[in-house]
């Protein structure tokens, strides 16, 4: 049809036009030759090398080893701890931002004055730089010159928890949760819009309770949002790097380290295992990428909808 | 449920308080509804507060002298000082008694020196902060431009033309953000040795505009969907080529679009973290790596800190603000429109 109009159309002065296929490869070759040569070689480039003895701190090339590597790392012990890590801080982080924000949802959620004002300052933590917000936090949570202890209640340095060093986990979780939750709000502020007023008039009439308008209305409307910002919130906190190097550095001891930060730890500094950490990151991609396929899968289906 | 009846018989004697201009549920004017408007309002001005408090101990803590910053118990109140600022824009040295007085009967000293000499310090010249800053300005607004440049391409195409396979091509695209940045890292790392990119503007570029890529062609993609295709179809008519179809039909119709990628894949760019401290070190080194390992030597000088953070995030802040309409979207990669 495009070309049909090509055709009729007669200017008067016309050039040698560029036909709309060369257009099409020449708008999408810049992109796709990048994202390849950024991501599908280096990702090859890493599978080989995760089959090698192979530390890029030597002078060595790589030596072919099999699943050496893979043996090696899922037999060990300190890797699981790692998963276990990861999973724990995930699971909390989620589960506390998807209450939180969507407890603030609900709260700003009413047409009144200063709301979009409120609604922006809210959301001000989760632009800021992961990395810098967590090294922040550490001013914030120390026992003697930080003003957590004291705004949670604790006045006495000697009697209050010291919590990058006891609690260093359940920190990175707080800090986690203060920055991530008005995402979950910010969905779920638009599942709650989207909710036609005439829906909570007739549960009126029909004489159903709050609680009831809320269980059969409010919640079936915003589920769909909700799963969609834990789903991507999950992806994040399994990525977790940067708030975790700011706050704690993956310590103390190993105590939040994080695969991610464990994967740096290795490459990064020490022994520069190179080929051991290549297989790590693969573990890592294969369960990224299951979790990556039922997001991107989902965003679809509710751009369809 | 009785007080439900009186509250609403007060309000059939005495009306709605304001003119009503339009349609508005009727138990939503009642006094007791509004109480708890204003009971919302309250609550949401305290939950904004507390949220923002972080930020706001980071902005004093800026403004604090040293042992203002680190004193025990913290103090909420205090002398505003410029210590922190002039901390991590210089390098300074304690300047013995002798050196001290003859500083003193300088009179050439500009504001910045009065203030370190007050101190009995003199500046040396700018710290690594600065050049640090100047990395980061550059490496963000370049890739932006060729992210959002390219990506505007692509999803034109994408949205406008059959392309086989696109349903799998776009997929992918959107499946290279989901990468965990230290996961990539690694390969990356190894072939930026061997090309020489290692701690190069033009390699961090290269690999945050590869990064941007994928959303903004994503969110591109949304708004160019938004314009009807008719338009172009009409300017076709009349003949204009394609790309004159392109640059004075669909660049005007989604210049919001386009500033709104942009702002986002900016503060992507400029917030990074992961990738800039495994492939920068001295040249191209960013301030997100650079604020919290270079400032903290020699016992950590929070208020140095805090200027710096201050100074990084408040474009950040600005922005937002800026944004706001557009918010949703961009975290939901255009799947999700207001």
């Amino acid at each position: 049809m495009d070309q049909s109009l090509q055709i009729a159309a007669a200017p008067p002065t016309r050039r040698r036009q560029i036909s709309d296929s060369t257009i099409q490869r020449l708008f999408i070759m810049p992109t796709l030759l990048l994202l390849i040569l950024w991501n599908v070689f280096p990702l090859f480039y890493s599978l080989f090398l995760s089959f090698t003895r192979y530390s890029h701190s030597g002078k060595l090339p790589p030596v072919w080893i099999g699943t050496a590597n893979y043996d090696a790392l899922l037999s060990d012990p300190k890797v699981w701890l790692n998963f276990a890590i990861t999973g724990r801080y995930a699971l909390l982080a989620v589960l506390f931002q998807a209450i939180v924000g969507f407890g603030l949802a609900l709260l700003l959620r009413g047409k009144f004055k200063g709301n979009g004002l409120l609604t922006t300052l809210i959301l001000i933590p989760m632009m800021l730089s992961p990395v810098i917000v967590g090294m922040f936090w550490r001013l914030i949570f120390n026992p003697l010159t930080g003003i957590f202890n004291y705004l949670i209640g604790f006045w006495n340095p000697a009697t209050a928890p010291i919590w990058l060093k006891d609690n260093a986990l359940v920190s990175v979780v707080i800090v986690d949760v203060w920055m991530w939750s008005p995402f979950v709000m910010l969905l779920c502020l638009s599942g709650l819009k989207a909710i036609p007023d005439y829906l909570y008039e007739a549960a009126a009439i029909d004489r159903a309770s709050p609680w009831r308008q809320f269980w059969r209305i409010t919640l079936p409307s915003v589920a769909p949002l909700l799963l969609l910002a834990v789903l991507f919130r999950t992806i994040e906190a399994l990525k977790a790097f940067d708030q975790v190097m700011g706050l704690t550095g993956g310590g103390p001891g190993n105590a939040t380290e994080t695969v991610s930060v464990s994967l740096y730890r290795m490459v990064f500094q020490g022994q520069a295992r190179t080929g051991t950490a290549s297989a790590l990151a693969y573990i890592v991609l294969v369960v990224t990428i299951g979790i990556s396929n039922v997001y991107i899968w989902y965003l679809n289906r509710m751009k369809e909808a | 449920m009785a007080s439900d009846v009186s509250a609403k018989r007060t309000f059939a004697e005495t009306g709605p308080s304001s003119p009503v201009v339009e349609s508005v549920r009727v138990d939503q004017v009642t006094p007791r509804a509004k109480t708890g408007m204003t009971v919302r309002l309250l609550l949401a001005i305290l939950v904004a507060f507390i949220m923002l408090i972080p930020v706001t101990w980071m902005a004093m803590t800026a403004f604090k002298s040293r042992p203002d910053a680190t004193a025990s118990p913290p103090k909420v109140f205090f002398a505003p000082s410029l210590d922190g600022f002039i901390g991590l824009f210089t390098n300074r040295t304690q300047l013995s008694a002798g050196a001290l007085a003859t500083e003193q009967e300088r009179t050439d000293l500009n504001f910045w020196e009065k203030q370190a000499l007050a101190r009995g310090m003199r500046i040396l010249g700018p710290s690594k902060f600065v050049n640090q800053l100047q990395n980061s300005s550059i490496i963000a607004l370049t890739s932006t431009f060729l992210a959002v440049t390219l990506g505007l391409l692509a999803a034109y195409a994408f949205s406008r033309y059959d392309i086989p396979g696109k349903g799998d091509w776009l997929f992918f695209i959107l499946s290279t953000r989901m990468l965990p940045p230290v996961v990539v890292t690694i390969p990356i790392f190894l072939m930026y040795r061997v090309l020489g990119l290692y701690d190069t503007h033009i390699g961090m570029i290269l690999l945050y505009t590869v990064f941007n890529l994928s959303f903004s062609v994503w969110l591109l993609k949304g708004f160019i969907d938004e314009i009807p295709i008719e338009y172009e179809e009409a300017a076709l008519v009349d003949g204009y080529s394609r790309l004159q179809a392109f640059r004075k039909i669909v660049l005007p119709q989604c210049v919001t679009g386009i500033a709104a990628t942009a702002v986002f894949c900016l503060i992507f760019a400029w917030n990074e973290y992961a990738f800039a401290l495994m492939l920068t070190s001295e040249k191209a080194r960013t301030a997100p790596p650079a604020i919290p390992s270079n400032l903290g030597v020699g016992g950590i000088e929070w208020h140095v800190i805090a200027a710096g953070s201050l100074l990084f995030l408040i474009p950040v802040v600005i922005v937002t603000f800026a944004l706001r309409k557009h918010l949703l979207r961009g975290v939901t990669f255009g799947a999700i429109r207001q």
